[in-house]
Order: C-alpha cells, then sequence, then structure tokens
C-alpha cells in the first residue's frame, strides 16, 4: 500500500470509501493517480460481520449523534437515527441489499416532464440517461448486476414466491428476483449468494458487491491507494484565491493532521457530505465551502418509502434468504392519472425478529401489537421505493448548540413530506396490501418509514450555478478542484435505489478529472 | 457478582411462579418459587424488581413465554441502573408514580387496570425507559426466537441455500424467467 506525505499536494484525497469514494478511488488508481482514501470507520472483513441485527447495527452504523425535526414520523420514533448509514471501510455497501436498477430516461428531466408542482424544487439534471448510459454498463459489468451482462437472476426465496404470487394474480407484468449486484453464480473471486439473509448485516459469502472487498482491494493492488481508516475528515481548507488545499481530519486516537491535496473529493453520504461543507465555512466563505448558490444542505431526499407487511395462513419465514428478493416494476413510470407524479418500485424486505420489533409500529406495545409480532413465521414483507419532491425546506443544517467529540457542530435533518409524497405512499400501501390480499393475506400491516437508508441531494447538480452546488461531473461551482461524488449530487431522487447511480457517476467522475489533470486545468 | 440462570431447568417449565426474595450482601437475588429462574440485581430492591417483571409482560405479553426472559430485561435494566445513578431515579420515581396513580399498588390491580395505568403514563421517562429496554431486549433474546419461529444466525450452516428458502409450496411456483434455479 502507498504512503504519501502530508505535504504532498499532488494527490487526489477521497473522502468516504462507499460506493461513490471506494469506486472513485479504486477508478483513478486503476489510471495511476495517486489516492488518499480517508474513512472515519474501521476496516471489517466478511468474517467479522454477524448475523445479529443489533450487534451488527452497533459493529456497522453510523451512530455519532444527530438530531432530526420535521413532521416525518422518523423524527418522532428515532429523533437521534434520522438514518441507517454505516461508518466502516466499505461504508453503505456494507449495509446495502444489491438492487441495481437503472433511472428510467424521464427521470433525468423531472422539471421538464412533471412541470411545476407547488412547494417541489424540481430541476432537471445536467445529464441524460444517454450520457449516463455506458456508464451504467461499466457500473453493472463492475458490480456484476443480475440479468445484465448474461448473469442469470437469482432464485427467489419465500419472500419472493408470496409477493410473485400475489402480483399474478393482481395482473402485474414486470415482476421477478431483480437486478441485483449479487452473484447468482460464482464471479469475480467471489462465492454465489449461499440465501444467507442479513444483507444489511455486512455479506458473510462476500457474494454481494462491496466496496469493501471489490474496489478497495483493486485499488490496493495497484500501488497508488493510501487508505486511512478511523480517519474523520473535520474541514477543507482553502488559499486565498479559493482554491481547495487540503483536508484537516482526525485520526484514531483524535490528533490532527492537515493532508495536502491536488484535489478534494467527498464522497460522505448526503448527511455528513454537507455538513463538511457548512463545517469548513471560513472568513471568505462564511456560509461554507461550495455555498455560493445557498443550495448545500439543501433538497433532501430520501425516497417515499414505508413497508406493507401481511401474514398468512401458512408459513412463510420471510428471513431465509435474501433481504431484497424480488420486484414489482409495473409502478414505476409516471402516470399523473394515479393522482401523483413520478413511481414507485416495490421489492420484498425482511426483517429478524428483533429488527421487526423496533420498527412494526414503532411506539407500540400492549397485547395486540404483541400478538402481531407472534405471526412472525407466516409473515412476508416489501418495502416501497418511490421517488420524493425536492424541497428547499428539506435541509441538514449544523446544530446551532450541540457539538460532537471534535468540537464540530452536529448535524440537523429536517424533512416534510410534500403531499406528492404523500399522496404516493397511500396509493403504494393500497397497491401493496392489494398484492398480499390476494395473495391470501389474512392481516395487512402498513409500517411507516425506517430511519432513511437513501439519502440524496443535499448537494445537487444543476445546468447553472445559482440552482446548484456542482456541476454535471459534480465539480462544485465554486471549487474547481473540489468534488461531490456520492448520493447528494443527485438533481432528484428518481424512484430506483441509488447505488448504482452513483457507481455509475463515480466511474464517469474519474474519467473526467483523469482527463482534466492530464490537461493540467486542474 | 454471579448471576443465577438455569435455562435448561427452565425449558422443562414455563410455569409463571411467585418469586421469593433473598438478600445477601447489598446483592437482591430473586427467584421462582419453582426454581426454574432467578435474578440478580445490585441497584433494584425487590419491590421494584417485581413490578419490572410484571410491566416488562405487560407491555409486550406472551403467554407463551415464561418469566425468565423477562426477569433477564429487568437484570439489564438493573445493570444499566447501576451504572447510571439518573436511570436508576427514573426508575425509583416511575414504580412509585405507578402505585400513587389510583391510590390502589399497582401489581394489586387487575390486568386492564394495570395496563390503564401504563397508557396514563406512556410519556414518561420511565416509561420509555423500560418499553425501550424490553423492546430491544427481550426480542433480542436468541432463545426466545423459536417460539416465534425465527431462525437467527444462517451463515454458520450454510445458509438457507439448501435448508428452504423456497419451500413454501403453497404459493404459485415463479416461471423460470422471474425466479431463475438455484446454481447446481
Amino acid at each position: 500500500m502507498a504512503r504519501y506525505e502530508l505535504s504532498d499536494d499532488s494527490v487526489v484525497v477521497v473522502i468516504g470509501s462507499g460506493a461513490g469514494g471506494g469506486t472513485l478511488a479504486n477508478e483513478l488508481c486503476q489510471k495511476g493517480i495517486k489516492v488518499i482514501l480517508l474513512e472515519a470507520g474501521k476496516r471489517l472483513s466478511p468474517e467479522e460481520f454477524v448475523n445479529d441485527e443489533w450487534a451488527a447495527f452497533v459493529q456497522t452504523a453510523w451512530l455519532d449523534k444527530r438530531t432530526t425535526s420535521g413532521s416525518w414520523r422518523v423524527a418522532r420514533d428515532f429523533p437521534n437515527l434520522p438514518a441507517w448509514i454505516c461508518k466502516t471501510v466499505g461504508g453503505s455497501t456494507v449495509h446495502w441489499a444489491g438492487a441495481s436498477l437503472r433511472f428510467q430516461p424521464h427521470e433525468f428531466k423531472t422539471r421538464t416532464v412533471y412541470g411545476e408542482i407547488p412547494g417541489a424544487t424540481l430541476l432537471d439534471w445536467p445529464i441524460g440517461y444517454e450520457d449516463l448510459e455506458p456508464y451504467y454498463d461499466r457500473a453493472e459489468k463492475k458490480m456484476g448486476v443480475t440479468r445484465t451482462n448474461g448473469i442469470p437472476g437469482l432464485p427467489g426465496n419465500n419472500n419472493f414466491r408470496v409477493m410473485y404470487t400475489g402480483a399474478k394474480r393482481l395482473g402485474y407484468k414486470t415482476v421477478h428476483t431483480g437486478r441485483m449486484a449479487i452473484n447468482s453464480r460464482a464471479r469475480d473471486g467471489r462465492s454465489h449468494c449461499l440465501q444467507i439473509g442479513f444483507c444489511f448485516q455486512g455479506c458473510k459469502s462476500a457474494a454481494k458487491w462491496s466496496t469493501l472487498y471489490t474496489e478497495i482491494p483493486a485499488a490496493e493492488a495497484t500501488g497508488k491507494l493510501d487508505l486511512r481508516t478511523e480517519c474523520q475528515a473535520l474541514q477543507i481548507q482553502h488559499d486565498a484565491a479559493g482554491k481547495i488545499t487540503g483536508v484537516l481530519y482526525a485520526d484514531k486516537d483524535g490528533r490532527q493532521h492537515l493532508q495536502k491535496a491536488r484535489i478534494v473529493c467527498i464522497a460522505c453520504n448526503s448527511i455528513e457530505s454537507p455538513r463538511l461543507l457548512l463545517n469548513s465555512a471560513s472568513s471568505k466563505y462564511p456560509d461554507g465551502l461550495a455555498n455560493s448558490s445557498g443550495q448545500v444542505g439543501r433538497n433532501y431526499m430520501r425516497h417515499t418509502t414505508g413497508s406493507v407487511y401481511a401474514t398468512f395462513d401458512r408459513p412463510v419465514y420471510m428471513f431465509r434468504g435474501t433481504t431484497m428478493a424480488g420486484i414489482i416494476q409495473d409502478e414505476a413510470g409516471h402516470d399523473p392519472k394515479r393522482g401523483f407524479a413520478g413511481g414507485y418500485e416495490l421489492e420484498t424486505l425482511s426483517l429478524g425478529l428483533p429488527f421487526l420489533a423496533a420498527f412494526l409500529d414503532p411506539g407500540a406495545w400492549g397485547r395486540e401489537f404483541s400478538r402481531k409480532l407472534e405471526g412472525y413465521a407466516h409473515m412476508a414483507g416489501m418495502w416501497i421505493v418511490g421517488e420524493d419532491m425536492p424541497q428547499a425546506s428539506n435541509r441538514v443544517t449544523l446544530h446551532p448548540t450541540e457539538k460532537d467529540r471534535f468540537g464540530l457542530p452536529i448535524p440537523n435533518v429536517h424533512f416534510d413530506d410534500h403531499p406528492n409524497d404523500i399522496a404516493m405512499r397511500a396509493h403504494a400501501y393500497r397497491q401493496g396490501a392489494a398484492v398480499y390480499l390476494a395473495a391470501g393475506a389474512r392481516e395487512i400491516y402498513e409500517v411507516p418509514p425506517y430511519p432513511s437508508t437513501h439519502n440524496l441531494g443535499t448537494n445537487r447538480m444543476s445546468a447553472r450555478p445559482q440552482d446548484g452546488v456542482c456541476n454535471a461531473f459534480g465539480q462544485t461551482w465554486d471549487h474547481k478542484n473540489l468534488f461531490i461524488s456520492d448520493g447528494s449530487q443527485f438533481t432528484t431522487g428518481a424512484a430506483e435505489n441509488p447505488t448504482l447511480t452513483i457507481v455509475a457517476l463515480a466511474i464517469r467522475q474519474a474519467d473526467y478529472l483523469a482527463d482534466q489533470m492530464a490537461k493540467n486545468a486542474i | 457478582m454471579k448471576k443465577i440462570l438455569d435455562r435448561r431447568l427452565f425449558l422443562r417449565t414455563t410455569a409463571t411462579a411467585a418469586a421469593t426474595v433473598a438478600a445477601a450482601g447489598g446483592t437482591t437475588v430473586i427467584a421462582a418459587s419453582n426454581g426454574a429462574w432467578a435474578m440478580t440485581l445490585s441497584s433494584f430492591d425487590a419491590a421494584t424488581a417485581r413490578v419490572l417483571l410484571v410491566m416488562t409482560r405487560d407491555l409486550f405479553p406472551h403467554d407463551m413465554l415464561g418469566d425468565v426472559y423477562y426477569a433477564e430485561v429487568v437484570e439489564s435494566l438493573d445493570k444499566k441502573a447501576e451504572a447510571d445513578p439518573g436511570l436508576a431515579k427514573t426508575i425509583e420515581t416511575g414504580v412509585a408514580a405507578l402505585d400513587r396513580a389510583t391510590g390502589v399498588p399497582w401489581l394489586q390491580l387487575s390486568p386492564g387496570g394495570r395496563t390503564e395505568v401504563l397508557k396514563s403514563i406512556e410519556k414518561t421517562p420511565f416509561f420509555q425507559a423500560v418499553k425501550g429496554e424490553t423492546v430491544v431486549g427481550l426480542y433480542n433474546n436468541k432463545l426466545v426466537w423459536h417460539h416465534f419461529g425465527y431462525q437467527g444466525s444462517s451463515a454458520e450452516f450454510g445458509g438457507y441455500l439448501h435448508r428452504g428458502f423456497q419451500d413454501a409450496g403453497w404459493t404459485l411456483e415463479p416461471d423460470a424467467e422471474a425466479s431463475p434455479p438455484p446454481p447446481a
């Protein structure tokens, strides 16, 4: 592994090792570029992962205190846990379920297609599907996505079989075991899926793609990567001209270091990325870096989610096998006749008993709630993933008084549903229930959104500097050597799980960076 | 501190038995009268522990589960209270408030009466602390899982690939396009 000097100002510093940062770091290293990858968490191996929901949560989740506000129920039930994302090498690719769907072409131009929606800050992406298509190809190949590149789909588990039964009886057409970055056959030196379950807890067989055991070791093999674990970025620094000069970070012992850099790329997920920019405020940039538009932290999106669980006469054992085992795509399109803009996917999801108790109806107790849990073995579950409306007031801000252990303000996450989100969720609950009733459900449970796993949009890309934080390559408008490399650059959220698009954007950004560096443009 | 809890014995009985109390050197021990389980406490006194034993069951009642599992939650709460004087105080005042709620000691109320009192204090830190501990501790106890049909960790058994992950024969049989066969 490479070791670069703190004073080496020829390096690219990537902050965060998840889908965006881990991929970007590897792509740059493959091109011979020197990369320092800062990761706040520890490096675990698949052997260290545990098939135990609470233990794995403590092992991998980002548990630093955050606060919440707004009318979303998460603020009431989980006031200090707005998001369920990871602090570990590999970031949230350790925790993700593997669903790898391309955006639909119209989802890159929602302002044009949906029109003006009051209260929403819809904006067309500065890129179209055709710009990203070749990078989707490369991302799918890299990640080994099923149903692409001749890779067969995964076998459906019981939870999928129940969904399939109801969906077919209801007349839904596009129902299958999904496009998943989980090996259905051994590939890329990794096992085929053993249907362990516990996809959210870290895949012990490494059948599920994670930067932890794909991108990062590949980058290390080039001799170009300097991975610094348990190193948390505190502040990005700049010179008098506004050029970024380096990153101040704290190591595992709390000692602070200043790493010089030619280019800095931020990929800390959509809460920490804007927080880092805001915490980097200086006398020259009192509102934070890259924030001349005032857009840093705004337009926070989390997908319109919710779950439908149902109990049946016969056992299901939904926990056996992959967590996201199948999908219904018939509702994913834009069909305003349904009473809302945008669409949603229905994907199976299962929780173990410990997490179902925490999430089925947060706050509930008593005989009736206990009775529901006693139906656990006969329960099937699905998750709604729909496009939510960006809103300027849905926002990550710095807490006015509370500080972290480094003395920096902690983030607050404010979220209110848009009426479009509420209408979509109601429709999805209805359709999800209809699927399960068609499969013979005895009882249906509409479950409120969990803490966010898809955090998007807080440093969005835009065609014009005044509308967003970065351009079509994730390059910030205000600092040409500062890049946004995670889901926070999403202009809008689309109906699809975001990871494949984050990876495609990272590959594209690496090409751009290498080109600009070669031309000495940065 | 020695934890006295004989799970093997418990597996032979599901009796919910009246607890008896012994105190030894600052430690409180509550044991089921049939010897199926016992809890060892450092922070709570016996009366508090007995209230919490009933309260944890009232919060998440499962007739199929013996008291031992609720006792483990109380023990865990006791351990936290020992380390956190603020929590110990919250529990102490909360238990006292339960008895004050109707003027009749809370444990002497009918099950419905106890639930009514619990509903009336739902917002209090005491209720939230006990409920939070129970919803996590009770359902995270691996010994209760088989009662619910949850099988827990599977990696050590090679996952479910050959252990029934698609055995719900009562459903429609998906076509091979929707659900391709597993690897040979």
